[in-house]
Order: C-alpha cells, then sequence, then structure tokens
C-alpha cells in the first residue's frame, strides 16, 4: 500500500483530519494516565498485612469502667477462648486495617537528637506475635519474660521488641538490628527479632509513614492494654464465630458496649479499608470505557462521511481496476496514518499531564511502558472503527463511476 | 428569522438521524460526567455557614518545648488545656469556645446500651456556629464554670430515647453517671464540619454536648488527635503536655489585627515565663481559610474532575468533527441559499442554531446523565456521598455548559459552512 496519494488525499480534508488527530491525542493522554491510576490503585490494594488475615478476627468494647479492665480482659479471654473453632483470644491493641491506636515519634538516642519517623506501636499479651502468625527473619520472638505491665503511661519503661525489617532498614540502613535500642521520650525498646511484615493500622499513601514502620512491644493484658482483642479461629469458622461472639459478649462482659463498626474479621476490615480505591479504580475503568467509545463512534461517523463523499472516486478507482481489498487497505492505512499522528502528540501530552498530576496531585511518575501499550490500544481501536465504513466503501460497485448522481 | 433557522435545523437534524442521535449522545455523556463531578465539587468546596464564615477563626499556636519545635514546622490544629483555658479567662473574642470530640455510653431507661459520638464545649458554642435547639436552650456560662452536669442532645437521639417528645429537665444517664438534658437540638445540617475535622469530616452532628469542665470531671474519653511529648499519665489534666483542644473565636472585621496581637503578646508572656525560647508562631485562620488549609476536598475528587473536563474536550472535538462532516456535506443546500440571497452571516447563524439545538438535547440528556452519575456517587463509600445532591444552580449550569459547549464546537463548522463558495457548490453536483 502506498502512503503517499493517502497523504495527499488526506490534505484534501485537513480540518477534519486534524479534529481527529486531537481527538486522539486527547484520549491518548487520558487513557494512559487513567490507566496508570488504576494500577496505582490496584497495586496500593495488595498492601501486605504480614499477619494471617484469614484466621483473625478483632473486637473492640467500649464504656467500661477502667477500673474493672483487668477483670473485664479475664472474662472476654476465657469466654471467647471456650467457644467452638476458636484457637486463641489475646488483648492487642490494634490490627492492621483496625482503628489507629498510637504512634510514637522514635530517635536513637536518649537525648531525643537523632530523630527517626513515627512508627505504629502495637502492643500485645503473651502469644500475640504468634497468634497473629508474623514471620521472624532474624532474632527470636519475645518469651514470657519480655512480657511486662504498663506501670505509668501507655508503654512499659523499657521493653524487649520486635520491628519489621522495614523499618531495622529505615532505623540502621544496611546493619544488623538485632541488640539495639531506640527510644520514644523516655521509654527505651530493645530489638530482640525482626519480622518480614507488620503493616500499619491505617495507611495512608500521602502522609510520612510508610506501610511497614511498626513495632510490636509485649505487654501484659490490663490497663491500658484492655477492651480491644485479637480473635484467632479456623478460617472455616472465623465468620461464625464473629456472629455468635456478640451472643456471648452481652453475656460475660454485659457491662461494656460492643463496637459494631470496628469489630469485624480481617478481610473485611481490609475490604472496607480499601472501598475507597477500588470505587475510584471502577470509576476510572468507567470513564476510560466511555472514552474509547466516543472515540470510535466519532471516527465511525467521520469515516462514513467520507465513505459517501468519496463514493464517486472510488467507483472510478474500482472501475480501472482496484480490487475491493484495495479499497478497505485504502481507508484503513488513512485511518492508521491519522491515528499515528494522534499518538505522537497524544504521547507528548500524556508525558505533560503526568507532569502536571505529579505536582499538583502527587502521583508517581508515569512508567514509560504505559505509553506503547496506550498506543496499541489506539491502533486497535482506530482499526477496529474503521472497519465498518471501510467495508461500506469497497463494496462500492464500479458502475458507480458511469453514473451522475 | 430565528423560528425560520429552527426550522431548518430541525428538518436537517431529521434527514440524518443516526448521526444527530451520535452528536447529541456525545454532548451528553461528556455533560454528563463533568456535571456530576463539578457537582461534587460544588457541595465540598461551598461554605458551610455562609455570611458567618469571615467572623469566625481557627486559632493555632506553636508553644511547645524547644526540643519538639523545628522552625518551618506549622503550628498544629490543636492546643494544650493550658492554653486553651488561658485564651479563654481573658475572652477577648466576642464569643470564644474550645472543644473536643468524645464518645460516651448512653444507657437508655430500656433497650441495650448505645455508643454516641459526643462533643465536649463551652457555652458559647451554640450561638457561635448558629446551632438550632428545638427544645430548651443551650446551657450556660455558668454552667461552664460550675462544672454542671447538664448535655444538650442531637434531636436524632431525643427520638431514639425519648420518642421526640420535649426531653428537658429528663436524664440521660452515661455510664454509671448521669447529666440533665437542657436543651435539644433541631436540625442542624452542617458540612463539612469544619469545627473538628479530626473525627470525620462529613457526617451527622454530634449526639450528645457537654460543657468541656465537666466531661474532663467526669472522665469522659474523647476521640481525635491527642498529641502529648512526654509520658503523660492524664492526658486531660489541666498542665498536660498534651495539645487536643480545638479552639476558636468569633471576631467582628475590625477586631481581628487586634486578636492577633493579643495572641502576639500571649506567645512573648509565654517565653518571658521560660516555657521555650524558640520564637513560636500564631495562626489565625476563617473557616474558609482553614477548610483550605486541612485540604477538605479530597485529591480524587479533584482528580475525578480534571479527568471529567478532558472527558468533555474529548467529546467536544468529536461534536466539532461530526458537525463539520455534516455543514460540509450540504454544502450544495447552502450554496443554493447562498445563490438565493442568503448572506454568509445568515449561512452562520443557520449552523449555530443548529448545533445550539443539538447542545441542548445533549444537556437534558446530559443532565439525566448527571442525575445517575450523582445517584453513582451516592452510592460511594465516602463520608461526603450522602450530601451529594444538585441544587438549582448546578441545573443551570448544566444547560449553560452543554449550550456554551455546543455553541463553541459549532463556530469552527459553521464557519466553513459560510465560506462554502456557491457556485462551486451547486456546480459539483
Amino acid at each position: 500500500m502506498q502512503i503517499k496519494p493517502v497523504l495527499s488525499a488526506l490534505q484534501k480534508h485537513r480540518l477534519a483530519a486534524l479534529l481527529i488527530v486531537l481527538e486522539i491525542a486527547l484520549a491518548c493522554a487520558v487513557l494512559c494516565n487513567a490507566g496508570f491510576l488504576i494500577a496505582s490503585r490496584l497495586s496500593a490494594m495488595q498492601l501486605v498485612s504480614g499477619v494471617d488475615e484469614s484466621s483473625l478476627g478483632f473486637i473492640q468494647l467500649e464504656g467500661f469502667d477502667p477500673k474493672v479492665a483487668n477483670d473485664l480482659n479475664a472474662r472476654v479471654v476465657a469466654g471467647l477462648g471456650a467457644m467452638p473453632g476458636v484457637q486463641s483470644v489475646h488483648v492487642i491493641n490494634s490490627v492492621p486495617f483496625g482503628p489507629q491506636a498510637g504512634a510514637f515519634g522514635v530517635t536513637l538516642d536518649q537525648a531525643g537528637k537523632q530523630f527517626r519517623g513515627v512508627p505504629e506501636l502495637y502492643l500485645g499479651d503473651p502469644g500475640t506475635p504468634e497468634a497473629l502468625g508474623l514471620k521472624l527473619v532474624a532474632g527470636r520472638m519475645p518469651g514470657a519474660q519480655d512480657y511486662q505491665s504498663v506501670v505509668e503511661g501507655y508503654l512499659p519503661a523499657s521493653s524487649n521488641v520486635l520491628i519489621t525489617r522495614t523499618f531495622a532498614q529505615r532505623l540502621w540502613p544496611g546493619e544488623d538490628a538485632l541488640g539495639k535500642t531506640f527510644w520514644t521520650g523516655k521509654n527505651q525498646f530493645r530489638v530482640i527479632g525482626v519480622v518480614a511484615n507488620l503493616s500499619v493500622q491505617q495507611y495512608d499513601e500521602e502522609g510520612e509513614r510508610g506501610a511497614q514502620w511498626t513495632v510490636f512491644v509485649p505487654t501484659k493484658s490490663g490497663p491500658p492494654l484492655a477492651g480491644t482483642y485479637l480473635i484467632r479461629a479456623d478460617p472455616q469458622a472465623l465468620d461464625r464465630v464473629m456472629v455468635e461472639a456478640r451472643t456471648v459478649l452481652a453475656r460475660i462482659a454485659p457491662d461494656a458496649v460492643f463496637d459494631h463498626q470496628q469489630s469485624d474479621t480481617l478481610p473485611v476490615l481490609r475490604e472496607r479499608f480499601f472501598a475507597t480505591d477500588r470505587a475510584m479504580a471502577g470509576l476510572l475503568v468507567g470513564v476510560i470505557v466511555a472514552l474509547l467509545g466516543v472515540t470510535a463512534l466519532g471516527i465511525v461517523g467521520l469515516t462514513s462521511f467520507w465513505v459517501a463523499q468519496r463514493r464517486k472516486q472510488i467507483g472510478i478507482r474500482r472501475a480501472i481496476g482496484a480490487t475491493r481489498g484495495d479499497i478497505l487497505r485504502y481507508f484503513q492505512t488513512e485511518n492508521f496514518l491519522i491515528v499515528s499522528f494522534g499518538i505522537v502528540l497524544g504521547v507528548v501530552a500524556a508525558i505533560a499531564i503526568n507532569l502536571l498530576l505529579m505536582k499538583v496531585f502527587e502521583v508517581p511518575r508515569l512508567p514509560l511502558h504505559y505509553l506503547p501499550i496506550g498506543a496499541l490500544a489506539l491502533w486497535l481501536l482506530g482499526q477496529l472503527a474503521v472497519l465498518g465504513p471501510a467495508l461500506r466503501a469497497a463494496a462500492v460497485p464500479p458502475v458507480v463511476a458511469t453514473r451522475n448522481v | 428569522m430565528f423560528g425560520y433557522y429552527l426550522d431548518l435545523a430541525l428538518r436537517s437534524l431529521k434527514r440524518n438521524k443516526a448521526l444527530t442521535a451520535l452528536m447529541v449522545l456525545t454532548i451528553a455523556l461528556g455533560i454528563g460526567t463533568s456535571m456530576t463531578t463539578l457537582t461534587v465539587m460544588h457541595v465540598l468546596s461551598g461554605d458551610p455557614i455562609p455570611g458567618k464564615s469571615a467572623q469566625l477563626f481557627r486559632v493555632r499556636m506553636a508553644v511547645f518545648p524547644d526540643a519538639h519545635y523545628q522552625a518551618g514546622d506549622k503550628a498544629p490544629d490543636n492546643l494544650s488545656r493550658r492554653d486553651a483555658e488561658a485564651l479563654l479567662r481573658d475572652a477577648r473574642g466576642d464569643r470564644q469556645a474550645a472543644m473536643s470530640g468524645g464518645s460516651m455510653v448512653v444507657v437508655p431507661t430500656q433497650g441495650d446500651p448505645l455508643n454516641v459520638e459526643a462533643r465536649y464545649t463551652g457555652a458559647d458554642f451554640f450561638p457561635m456556629f448558629d446551632v438550632p435547639l428545638r427544645y430548651g436552650h443551650a446551657w450556660s456560662r455558668s454552667d461552664d464554670a460550675e462544672r454542671a452536669h447538664v448535655a444538650v442532645i442531637s434531636g436524632e437521639l431525643n427520638k431514639q430515647l425519648f420518642g421526640g417528645k420535649d426531653s428537658v429537665g429528663r436524664t440521660l444517664q452515661v455510664g454509671k453517671q448521669s447529666l440533665r438534658i437542657v436543651g435539644v437540638l433541631g436540625d442542624w445540617d452542617m458540612n463539612p464540619r469544619f469545627y473538628d475535622l479530626s473525627n470525620g469530616q462529613f457526617g451527622d452532628s454530634e449526639d450528645v454536648f457537654v460543657p468541656l469542665s465537666t466531661a474532663v470531671d467526669m472522665k469522659l474519653s474523647t476521640s481525635g488527635s491527642m498529641w502529648c511529648w512526654g509520658n503523660a499519665s492524664d492526658p486531660l489534666a489541666a498542665d498536660a503536655p498534651c495539645i487536643w483542644l480545638q479552639y476558636w473565636v468569633e471576631l467582628g472585621t475590625p477586631a481581628k489585627a487586634a486578636y492577633r496581637q493579643y495572641l502576639g503578646n500571649y506567645i512573648a508572656l509565654q517565653q518571658q515565663a521560660g516555657r521555650f525560647t524558640h520564637p513560636g508562631q500564631v495562626e489565625l485562620q476563617d473557616v474558609m481559610q482553614w477548610l483550605d488549609f486541612k485540604g477538605v476536598v479530597p485529591s480524587d475528587v479533584r482528580l475525578q474532575m480534571w479527568l471529567a473536563l478532558g472527558f468533555l474536550g474529548i467529546c467536544l472535538l468529536n461534536t466539532v468533527g461530526l458537525l463539520l462532516a455534516k455543514f460540509l456535506r450540504r454544502s450544495s443546500e447552502l450554496g443554493v441559499r447562498r445563490a438565493l440571497g442568503a448572506s454568509r452571516r445568515a449561512i452562520f447563524l443557520q449552523c449555530l442554531v443548529e448545533a445550539g439545538v443539538v447542545g441542548l438535547a445533549g444537556g437534558v440528556l446530559g443532565l439525566a446523565l448527571a442525575g445517575l452519575g450523582l445517584l453513582l456517587v451516592r452510592h460511594q463509600p465516602t463520608d461526603y456521598a450522602a450530601f451529594i445532591h444538585m441544587d438549582l444552580r448546578m441545573l443551570l449550569a448544566t444547560f449553560a455548559l452543554a449550550l456554551a459547549s455546543s455553541l463553541l464546537a459549532g463556530l469552527l463548522p459553521a464557519w466553513r459552512a459560510m465560506n462554502v463558495a456557491p457556485a462551486a457548490a451547486i456546480k459539483s453536483n
């Protein structure tokens, strides 16, 4: 197929061709950026919590008298632990995707000069790391002697803690974290173990906290650690356990109010946490579909017009020996050229829009491989849209050439 | 003449129904998505308390000890109890209130206990934020001072506990303690909840309002941001090193500079008292500045709006192309009209009327699509979903946008159509 005659024919329809080029360019720019936004939402939803989500549930009680905290903890742990299907019950301050329970600024020195960020702290009673299913990569899990009571404030004065691999790297890049110490105010932490992952409770991409900036502090149950519980159950029984737990709690802890909003299985808490991301991704998919549809319809409309306008020329070409295939390919080539111009412009626009989004919305840089994917999609779309009108053009009989409208 | 053009336009549109439908649909899609996102923007960025938003100011200041102060940090949102109480004592504004969110367990006479959202604040809160009361009245400043066990409850809670009857004077059982109800709120739809954005930016009002002094006395639990330096054994204590109170002041316009001066003096006094040696920092922001500072319109919503406007651009380009094809296809017809004496201007107007008709039809369909879009938005899992609705302004804006964009799309094709050379156009067929 020769390109030159197509180009010179296009010269006759400069304006209309330019409009399609612009439309394709804009579509390409929006498509690449929207596609990238969808992909980043989806990858954010892959956040690794580091715990055995399918076996875990979280329960929060409110409104009890702090004086009975120890008694309440004992009643709840015993009562829920006796339910069929439950493997263990622990007092924990929160869970991944649960309510934010406490973030503390930490420093490498007691004087508070070498600030290293604000991780989230998990507090749990003996056996909690095992029940969560944390994967140890170095050091040891806390033993019975590591679990201490809180005498004043929120934390033990000095504790042996677990930290995540990511946070260990943040505190001591390239070094072995085991045995090292860090501080929050007057409270000291000594690292006895490093775990693969344990995500923060409410991860915020725009915040300064990393997704895995967490510390597990072994604590004995009792004030301030009360009213929030971790249930580990057989995954098949978990949903049933969480429903029945309400009735059990109403019986064993009538002095506390069950928090319906915060208490649920981890899979449900996770789903709720990512609900807006999922909705946004869905909305973007909708926009992309509508956008491709409108662009395709536009191409169909304009090409149909061109075909109708050139019926006579097509008839002449057919009369002097062009095959149906030639006519078909003519319109396909024409479309390919127009879309290609559009894509060239669109790639530039896509990068420009991305730079703008990076500045205004703190969106990350558009990876370059989105551009060829977007281009391919538009080429395909163009060819599909042009097929109908082009086939109609190919069906124009040679006899048209001899007719005088 | 307009009637004639309209008639011509309708005839022409009827002649090629598929193309007309395509153009109307394209415009409708663009308008529908744009108006959906613009309405969300309009609702979210609106003034929650029109008429008063320029007189209400959020007070923020940085009075940390030196170890926790870094030059260039923004002043924190909240105040410590020590500073809030000092400002309240001086009472230099027309009205002022320190406040915190909280939650409590209310025990009804029958049925299960309820966990409700609460606000601990001062007597000025109600007149300051134009809070309507259906029954009774707000508590007084002397109730604040005496730590009176009084409460104002929401209409919703009143309905739940007392069947919507006047419950003034009745008792609200909170755990083992009790409060006397002095007032019941009327309909109070304050969104965004600008006075405290840390407990959900959108939503219904709190259910129970209690004097701050009483709440501290009763050791009710607080919610929202609690930021302490040092290991505070009781963060609610009068001198605890913790910031957790929102502070609002109402000022007449001329008083703003004087109040800023007063805050500057307060900071200087604290320095002299030896609390810190850094320069300190004071911020006084009115409601709209405060909402802007906190970025209440989610960035997702802004992103959606730009995406929708980009989409509208594509739809318009599409319409330009289709109109161009349509008008030029009728070159011979237009040539005849020109030959019979129609001026270029007449042709131009005729084409624009046709574009306008397409735009209006697109606007009607687009309005329906926007209604559908808003229905979808209301079912999204966001805390603002319930408050999104279309008002008359946005309804009119929809048609204005549809008409403006279709006329804009019609300009170029109409220009080309009017420049058709009559002789050539007639001859070519």
